[in-house]
């Protein structure tokens, strides 16, 4: 009965981040409005779009391969199970042990393998340029990442998230400069990732400055509805990430009553209406900066991770 | 008794060589040679994997051959038979891919004699039992393997490869046999079993140690000894490419770990594995970032295999330092994650230089700037290169994962080190290799991207047909261990097992098949857990469920129109990006630092015709600091003695008296 219940709630929660993801993003661009003293749409319009993409016929590019169909939702279905391995409300649950941390980040650079790829595919200049700036900037924010779960390990004893993100809350971990580290390079990789500002743009469509949209330009319909979807979801894994583990709070562990679940849920929530908040509030507040200071901005992200990483060694006290 | 029969296998193979020496101009002889040689791979690959899977006993064997109070001594360990599996299958899949690719060959009398001759030398290397047979099987295989480069010798690129090959390859020797020197000790005792006896000081160990790194290193391609490798790989025809650097490399990693891990013995000092893992994350990084700025196909994948050996040479580094602070447990984890790297390069470096075989015979090109759209023409080769690219950038749920996974996890382990400089250099390597895995995602993406995707950029791309049928279930085949490799990686592990054993006193990972759901758990305690089946599972189920329930309750139409591109397409294919464009970014980025890469655009002011012209300059490091120098001073050498032949006899007799003098003097002061 218990295992059956635990079944459940994973199943639960691959659904809640799916059903969320939309949400988050449609949050994120109201109060970004809002805060630029725009009215700005409903935070449901994400979902509006989404329904509208799906029920399009796709236009393909008359170059296109079957690489280009597949890749929407290959880069979905990493994406997604990237996603339900990152503890959100719980931790413990049935499947948190099939894939580590280095696994989570590693299959989130599976998805942005098939994307560039699409980007290639069609043979367009904006294709090319999108994917080769991705590449460029995954080239240090991949490293950067491995460093702070270097850094998490290190202190947990462990690269299973789940049990990192028991640790934080279980064990008195308090104030520590290598979290601090980490915490600032997991923000600025975070950033960097979801091609927000000041690394990209999510709302330009000024052809020069575009890195994601210049890789998805050629697609439409039920894939650009993937995508889209699979990019909302990424933002979702990092901000539960950082949720998950540098504010454990609320939290419950798999096996307990439904009250602990719901606490949790509503944890879950707060955490992430507080961190769009924060995420617009920032990008409202900075601009967006050249393509090539993107390699300053991440390697000091990637030499942050590091130091964090070096100070445990030095003594796991730091 | 299994090693008379691997031994006399081995024969049948030289056998065959001579026999393509008389027949190789009937057409019939392509068939022949690489028909038997895929047959006899293949047994020689059976009996290796019972012999590993049984965790059998050793078997030596002794024939009076070679030095006469010597004799040829034979032995089939848990180690040796691991990498004949690898040599093997490698083999086994480079003689299918050749019944097809063979057919291609100009000059075939240049190809099968030395073919079957390769795969022997390699497979003598792995049994040879003493110092004599090693290093004779050791310059059998890279005189054979020369034999291959040179085989298209009218190019004057190969001369020139073919040139520097052997000069690194006598130099690789030269280091080993004086290594062997040191390692007989006093009575001379050149025989692997007598040479574990001899207990060797410090010092003398520590310069075999850096004979035998340089030895090994140079025919592996550890940096700086790699400068052969990216010219000589990509000569020969491109199933030997995929044999060089697929399996040969890892025939010089064999021994590399046979004499440090064994015939040496415990490590003495700790700097040893410091040196070591310094040297691999140093070649991980340079050979990703020096692959990142060719657009030549063969001598991207070249440069690759520099940057997995440094990988391989991260995971023996960190073994070694944890043997010489007596931490087996931590030690068999690095040693499990180099060997099965070792494994995972030889299988995805086989694909790739083979699926890079099959487009060279589709259209004639290697040069990427050249190629583009082969999706279309040959969607079956393109899979199995896409399933190749995805493996080798660390992609789960494929094998090239798990080891650096397992890798990672080995770097995790060294904070219980006491040495402070170990501490400091495992995770500057750990960052090393977390650089070098994205830059080669990065890398891969180009490779695969601009070769297959887009639109074709010349007309012999444009009218490339699919490749052969022989050709592609060699490509299949590896492309199938791969994801297998990946995805059931506990029963590898498991199987690698009792070679671990043999090299780290016994200790060896706690047994894998057993686990829940074939998940992965290297080490107990550490909770740190990866389930590829699982991954796979996943990801398929989530990607058929949308496809379903769109294409059922959504839309599944599809409309083909011109492409977008922002509402200006460009009819002509030149306008898309390029190799050299898409590297652009990382060369800014890295290149300046590290190459020096200048971009310098000419642009003729308005009103004049002239085109603008765009250069990027670029130095090699290792070349320009370390080679140059050496062959100016010794081209300086010579020309200061050159003045030798032309003095008076007088200068000569008083030259003479002067070293008469000399050695007298030497005599004297010696005794």
């Amino acid at each position: 009965m218990a295992l059956i219940t635990d079944y459940l709630v994973q199943g639960g929660q691959m659904l809640l981040i799916l059903l969320l993801a939309p949400l988050l993003t449609g949050w994120i661009r109201t109060l970004k409005a809002q805060l630029l003293r725009r009215r700005g749409p409903s935070p449901l319009q994400p979902y509006r779009d989404l329904l509208k993409l799906l029920r399009k016929d796709v236009v393909l590019a008359d170059s296109a391969s079957w690489l280009f169909r597949v890749a929407p939702y290959l880069i979905f279905a990493a994406i997604w199970v990237a996603a339900a391995l990152v503890p959100t409300f719980a931790s413990g649950l049935p499947f948190n042990w099939a894939a580590d941390l280095i696994a989570i980040v590693a299959l989130l650079g599976t998805a942005r393998f098939f994307l560039a790829l699409a980007g290639l595919d069609t043979g367009t200049s904006f294709g090319g340029i999108g994917a080769s700036r991705e590449m460029m900037i995954a080239s240090l924010a991949e490293p950067a990442m491995l460093m702070i779960v270097f850094t998490l390990s290190l202190l947990a004893g462990t690269t299973e998230l789940s049990a990192v993100a028991r640790f934080m809350l279980n064990a008195d971990v308090g104030l520590r400069v290598s979290l601090a580290l980490a915490l600032l390079a997991l923000v600025m990789v975070a950033i960097a990732e979801n091609a927000r500002v000041p690394v990209d743009n999510p709302a330009t469509h000024l052809e020069l400055t575009m890195v994601h949209e210049a890789m998805v330009l050629e697609y439409s319909g039920r894939h650009l509805a993937l995508i889209e979807l699979a990019a909302s979801l990424k933002l979702l894994l990092y901000l539960s990430l950082l949720g998950c583990i540098f504010a454990p709070w609320g939290m419950t562990t798999a096996g307990e009553d439904l009250t602990a679940y719901l606490t949790g849920v509503a944890a879950y929530l707060a955490k992430l209406g507080l961190g769009g908040f924060l995420l617009a509030l920032f990008e409202t507040r900075i601009a967006k900066m050249r393509v090539f200071r993107v390699d300053q901005f991440l390697g000091m992200a990637l030499m942050l991770g590091l130091l964090g990483a070096l100070l445990l060694f030095v003594s796991r006290s730091l | 008794m299994p090693l008379p029969l691997l031994l006399s296998l081995s024969m049948i193979l030289l056998a065959i060589g001579l026999y393509a020496i008389l027949a190789s101009r009937r057409a019939s002889c392509s068939l022949q040679v690489y028909g038997v040689s895929l047959v006899i791979c293949v047994i020689l690959l059976g009996m290796a994997l019972t012999h590993l899977l049984n965790a059998a006993a050793p078997v030596t064997l002794t024939l009076p051959l070679g030095l006469p109070w010597l004799g040829a001594h034979f032995r089939l360990d848990a180690l040796s038979a691991f990498f004949l599996i690898v040599v093997n299958l490698g083999g086994a899949v480079a003689s299918l891919f050749a019944l097809g690719y063979g057919q291609h060959e100009p000059a075939p009398g240049r190809v099968l004699p030395f073919y079957p001759a390769f795969l022997a030398g390699m497979n003598l290397v792995l049994l040879a039992d003493d110092a004599f047979t090693f290093l004779f099987a050791w310059e059998f295989m890279s005189l054979s393997s020369w034999a291959l480069v040179m085989a298209h010798h009218r190019e004057p690129a190969n001369a020139r490869a073919g040139y520097l090959y052997l000069v690194m390859a006598c130099l690789g020797t030269l280091a080993l046999l004086l290594a062997f020197g040191l390692l007989a000790g006093a009575n001379g005792g050149y025989d692997f079993a007598t040479i574990r006896t001899v207990e060797m000081t410090p010092g003398l160990a520590a310069l075999a140690l850096i004979l035998v790194l340089m030895g090994t290193g140079s025919k592996a391609g550890l940096v700086p000894l790699h400068v052969w490798l990216p010219l000589a790989h990509p000569a020969a025809p491109s199933h030997v490419s995929a044999l060089m650097s697929g399996v040969m490399t890892k025939v010089a990693v064999y021994g590399f770990i046979r004499i440090v891990f064994d015939l040496l013995g415990e490590p003495v000092a700790w700097w040893w594995g410091g040196l070591v893992l310094a040297l691999g994350g140093i070649t991980a990084v340079l050979g990703v970032l020096y692959a990142l700025m060719q657009h030549d196909l063969k001598r991207l994948l070249a440069y690759h295999t520099v940057e997995n050996i440094g990988i391989i040479f991260i995971g023996l580094g960190l073994a070694l330092a944890f043997q010489s602070n007596q931490m087996y447990a931590s030690a068999a984890l690095a040693l499990t994650a180099a060997l099965f790297h070792v494994l995972n390069h030889s299988l995805f470096k086989s694909l790739l230089f083979m699926g890079t075989g099959a487009v060279l015979t589709a259209t004639g090109e290697r040069d990427m700037e050249r190629l583009g759209g082969l999706i279309h023409p040959m969607p079956w080769t393109a899979l199995a290169f896409l399933t190749g690219a995805a493996a080798i950038s660390a992609l789960p749920p494929l094998n090239g994962f798990v080891s650096e996974w397992l890798t990672f996890q080995a770097i995790l382990l060294t904070p219980e080190l006491p040495q402070w400089l170990l501490k400091f250099l495992a995770p500057a390597a750990g960052a090393l290799l977390a650089l070098s895995a994205a830059l080669a995602a990065a890398c891969f993406v180009k490779a695969f991207g601009i070769t297959f995707l887009g639109r074709p950029r010349s007309p012999a791309a444009a009218k490339a047909q699919e490749t052969d049928r022989y050709s592609l279930a060699a490509l299949f085949t590896l492309a199938a261990l791969c994801l297998l490799a990946g995805t059931l990686p506990g029963l590898v592990i498991d199987g690698l097992s009792p070679a671990v054993g043999l090299l780290n006193g016994g200790a060896q990972l706690p047994a894998q098949q057993h686990q829940p759901w074939l998940t992965l758990v290297p080490v107990a305690d550490m909770k740190s857990t990866y389930n590829g089946l699982l991954v796979l599972l996943f990801m398929a189920l989530s990607g058929i469920l949308a496809a379903v329930l769109i294409h059922g309750f959504a839309s599944n139409r599809v409309r083909r129109s011109p492409a977008w591109d922002c509402g200006f397409p460009d009819a002509s294919p030149a306008a898309q990006y390029t190799a050299g464009s898409f590297a652009q970014p990382i060369r800014r980025v890295f290149g300046s630092v590290v190459f020096q890469a200048r971009e310098q655009v000419t642009m003729p002011p308005p009103g004049d015709g002239r085109a603008a012209r765009f250069e990027v300059k670029m130095r090699d490091p290792v070349w320009d600091y370390g080679y140059a120098p050496i062959t100016q001073a010794v081209i300086a050498l010579s020309k200061r003695f050159n003045n030798l032949q032309y003095l008076t006899i007088r200068r000569y007799l008083s030259l003479v008296f002067g070293a008469l003098v000399l050695l007298l003097l030497g005599i004297v002061l010696w005794r």
